[in-house]
């Protein structure tokens, strides 16, 4: 046996990748649900979707805190009893707000669904937003950001979207200590009564359901028009990028290592450079192969690890370099970046790094594929965006097709060295 | 339930093999039965950085990630005091390349100067990243030499200090390769779109021929009973006062590890667990408070650590605490609070099963401990533990001589 010669591979292009169709149901107050059922486990997911991110607020922090909240008191169930139900059953109970959504997911082994769909109708339908709540979770809330503001990470993520976007932007405003004091019961209240209503609800659910399940939801969110109907406008924000390219700050005098960003603003998902630019990110900086690992983690080792990545905001997005290097090499580390994004616009990518980043990607999108939730967590990502399977479908034939001059092109028009906003955060 | 089968090769190979026909998907795991805690303490974090160098290219192949990722494959490996664990996951058609890749690098090591070079600076920075250059970064350095007098787990996985990895030299690696990287030390699972005839075939294929080397019998210092109280105070530049304390339990394998494991989900294990609600809710002295431990093979340390609301006494913040563990000693607890934690362990280990990855790093991982049918029989485990089990559990590790505190004190705080 020859060791030095691989094994064959079946190629990427060669795997038909099919998106497994959800079901789709309407409660009777209209609420649609979108189902990948499964039998292979005991699990259920059950996700709740509101268009309650921080886009819709007036006042930072106010999607947040009231997301966060809805869960800490009903008219009939204290936190605590709430806690209990949920942790009773082993079931997790997990609430997030993000720039556009905010949600509600439910994860509990199925046996347990129709005792815990009550309390979830309660968090949903009537949270009271104790004051008291909302004192402790000002004052913890503070204490996190102080411990998060030590960290020279946390605090260039802040100051990079802030020159991207723009401090009053949904997407380049940050937590404060201010904007934690002001927040009051009274707006988080007005806030959850429009966000939170019947008709701006999308419910999506994967894994095992009991037979009865949609009777089940019908009974907990589809039988009323709860919150009354809001028509939510969605305002056109624009982004107020800095004028100023390059950033120095010193948050730590003795930090050892810089947390270096390197950023500039790109088209949403709905423009058609930006499912080319997935693969030239990846070729970038997306994957341990990538170019900026191979150089400056694996031949130079100033690094841990570097990443690049693609925003997935809704309105624009940006193309993020992001890494912590050692304070003396932080320097040299944005040199040789500068010189990953030259490279890549003065020299084709070879044709095998073409075909291999292809291989990867498509076997990564396989895996991720693998599972009744990770497959609703993909429809949700469409579905959220008003988009359907074509797009993903042509995601795969970009992912296949892509040329390497189509990729220099790319390069050219996007990877300009002085397009890009610079940050080191010691 | 997870169906399994195993076999082992000539060379002492242990193979364990999951199908599971309704992915495409599959992942192969080779888990090497050695650690941090088998390391001299002259150079520790020596089996972390070793770690570093299997992806530095092997003796026939002189790129590891690329026909990987060719292959539509991912990789990643971890390191912990107890042991060192590789996986793949890739389409199952290229399962071959896994095999391929992992027997190689099994059989030998490439033992490049240039890789050993550039991962001495990239594990430096990983240790800067994680431990120096982050507020309370330091903490588990401390307390691992503060709780263990003699056993290894008193260094962490990353290393006592830095230096120890810019002086690892290339002799060592070579050294600690042979001895511990060796079929006889390691254990193989692979699961998903498989079959067990297909992994026979391919395991002696490729993993056959490899050297069995000689089986490396662990004989680490025991740790003796702690018979006082150990403390310690430290100021830093950090924005709140911390305080941190860790009790020794037992080892994995002993029955009573899973009555303090439950101990500890009582006390810290979700929004109602007893710390979060009276010290965090209540009685406000804590912004956040957690209770948890390593699972560590070897006796490890169950924890308590929270961070202080600012402007309370860290005397008080302790107190209040005591005041929880005294009550975990002194009363049995009820029914539902017992039903509570079991049911929140059936669904942890259905939720980690649905994971093809948990799986194959499992399966592997209870062969470790002695056979992969434990897995299965987890959950057991945990049913038959009684109030009684936790009461005296608790009596045992709360015992104040058995406790280990760090004080750790914000330096511009008033």
């Amino acid at each position: 046996m020859n060791r030095t010669i691989p094994p064959p591979i079946k190629d990427a292009v060669e795997f038909d990748i099919k998106l497994k169709p959800y079901e789709k149901f309407t409660l009777d107050n209209g609420i649609p649900v979108y189902v990948i059922k499964s039998e292979e486990q005991d699990t259920l997911q059950l996700e709740l979707v509101f268009p309650a991110g921080s886009w819709y607020e007036s006042e930072s922090l106010e999607a947040l805190a009231t997301n966060f909240l809805m869960k800490n008191g009903t008219s009939k169930r204290t936190a605590l009893e709430i806690n209990e139900a949920i942790d009773y059953h082993g079931a997790y109970l997990n609430r997030n707000a993000y720039h556009e959504n905010a949600t509600f997911t439910l994860h509990c082994l199925t046996k347990h669904t129709e005792v815990l769909l009550p309390v979830l109708q309660d968090v949903i339908l009537d949270p009271v937003f104790p004051e008291e709540e909302l004192q402790l979770y000002k004052q913890n809330q503070k204490q996190k950001l102080a411990v998060n503001l030590q960290k020279c990470d946390f605090v260039a993520n802040r100051f990079i979207d802030k020159y991207l976007f723009g401090e009053f932007h949904p997407y380049g405003r940050v937590s404060s200590m201010m904007a934690y004091d002001a927040l009051q019961t009274e707006t988080l209240r007005a806030f959850y009564q429009k966000h939170y209503t019947y008709n701006n609800c999308r419910i999506f659910v994967a894994g095992n359901m009991p037979a009865n399940m949609l009777a089940l939801l019908n009974q907990h969110f589809g039988s009323t028009r709860w919150n009354g109907e809001t028509n939510l406008l969605r305002p056109e924000l624009p982004v107020q990028p800095a004028e100023e390219k390059k950033f120095r700050i010193f948050n730590d005098e003795n930090g050892v290592q810089g947390a270096i960003r390197i950023a500039r603003p790109f088209p949403n998902r709905y423009h058609p450079d930006f499912p080319k630019m997935l693969v030239l990110n990846t070729i970038l900086g997306g994957y341990f192969g990538s170019r900026l690992m191979s150089n400056i983690r694996e031949e130079k080792g100033y690094t841990y690890g570097i990443y690049s990545q693609l925003y997935n905001f809704r309105q624009v997005s940006a193309l993020n370099i992001q890494t912590e290097a050692g304070r003396d090499v932080c320097e040299a580390t944005i040199e040789e970046v500068y010189n990953e994004l030259r490279r890549l616009q003065n020299e084709p990518v070879p044709q095998e790094e073409l075909d291999l980043v292809r291989n990867y990607m498509i076997g990564s999108i396989l895996g991720d594929l693998d599972g009744a939730f990770q497959l609703i967590q993909r429809w949700k990502n469409l579905i959220l965006n008003d988009l359907d399977e074509s797009y993903f479908y042509n995601n795969i034939q970009t992912i296949k097709n892509i040329t390497a001059e189509e990729l220099q092109q790319l390069a050219k028009q996007y990877l300009t060295p002085g397009d890009f906003y610079e940050l080191v955060v010691i | 339930m997870i169906h399994y089968n195993k076999f082992t090769l000539a060379n002492g190979l242990r193979v364990v093999v999951h199908e599971d026909h309704t992915t495409p998907m599959a992942v192969l795991n080779v888990l090497y039965d050695v650690g941090a805690r088998d390391e001299n303490p002259e150079q520790t974090g020596f089996a972390h950085l070793f770690e570093h160098l299997m992806f530095g290219g092997s003796i026939n192949i002189p790129e590891y990630d690329e026909p990987l990722q060719m292959a539509g494959g991912e990789n990643n490996a971890y390191t912990t005091s107890d042991l060192t664990n590789y996986y793949i996951q890739l389409p199952a058609e290229n399962i071959e390349t896994a095999f391929w890749l992992e027997s190689d690098r099994m059989l030998s090591l490439a033992f490049s100067e240039k890789s050993l070079d550039v991962q001495r600076k990239v594990v430096s920075e990983e240790f800067k990243e994680h431990y120096i250059n982050k507020p309370y970064g330091d903490v588990w350095h401390k307390m691992r030499e503060l709780a263990y007098t003699s056993h290894p787990y008193r260094w962490m996985t990353i290393g006592k200090e830095l230096s120890h990895i810019e002086n690892a030299q290339l002799e060592d690696v070579k050294a600690f390769f042979f001895k511990f990287y060796r079929p006889v030390n390691a254990i193989l699972s692979v699961a998903g779109n498989v079959t067990t005839e297909q992994v026979k075939t391919l395991a002696e294929k490729w993993f056959g021929d490899i050297p069995s080397g000689e089986k490396y019998h662990r004989s680490l210092p025991v740790e003796p009973p702690q018979t006082a109280a150990h403390k310690l105070e430290v100021k830093a530049n950090v924005p709140l006062d911390a305080l941190y304390k860790c009790y020794h339990m037992h080892a994995r394998s002993d029955k009573r590890y899973y009555a303090a494991d439950l101990v500890s989900d009582i006390l810290g294990g979700g929004s109602s667990s007893r710390l979060h609600q009276v010290l965090v809710k209540e009685k406000k002295l804590f912004s956040n408070i957690d209770c948890y431990h390593f699972g560590s093979l070897d006796a490890g340390l169950l924890t308590i650590e929270g961070k202080l609301v600012k402007g309370v006494k860290m005397k008080d913040a302790e107190k209040a605490i005591q005041i929880e563990l005294e009550k975990l000693q002194a009363e049995v607890i009820a029914d539902r609070e017992l039903q509570k934690v079991k049911n929140r362990v059936e669904s942890l280990l259905a939720f980690e099963d649905m994971s093809l990855l948990n799986r194959a790093n499992n399966l592997a991982f209870y062969e470790l401990l002695g056979d992969a049918g434990l897995m299965n029989k987890e959950f057991e485990n945990y049913e038959v533990v009684t109030a009684e089990d936790i009461h005296r559990e608790a009596k045992l590790l709360f015992d104040e001589k058995n406790a280990n505190t760090i004080y750790y004190y914000a330096e511009n705080q008033g």
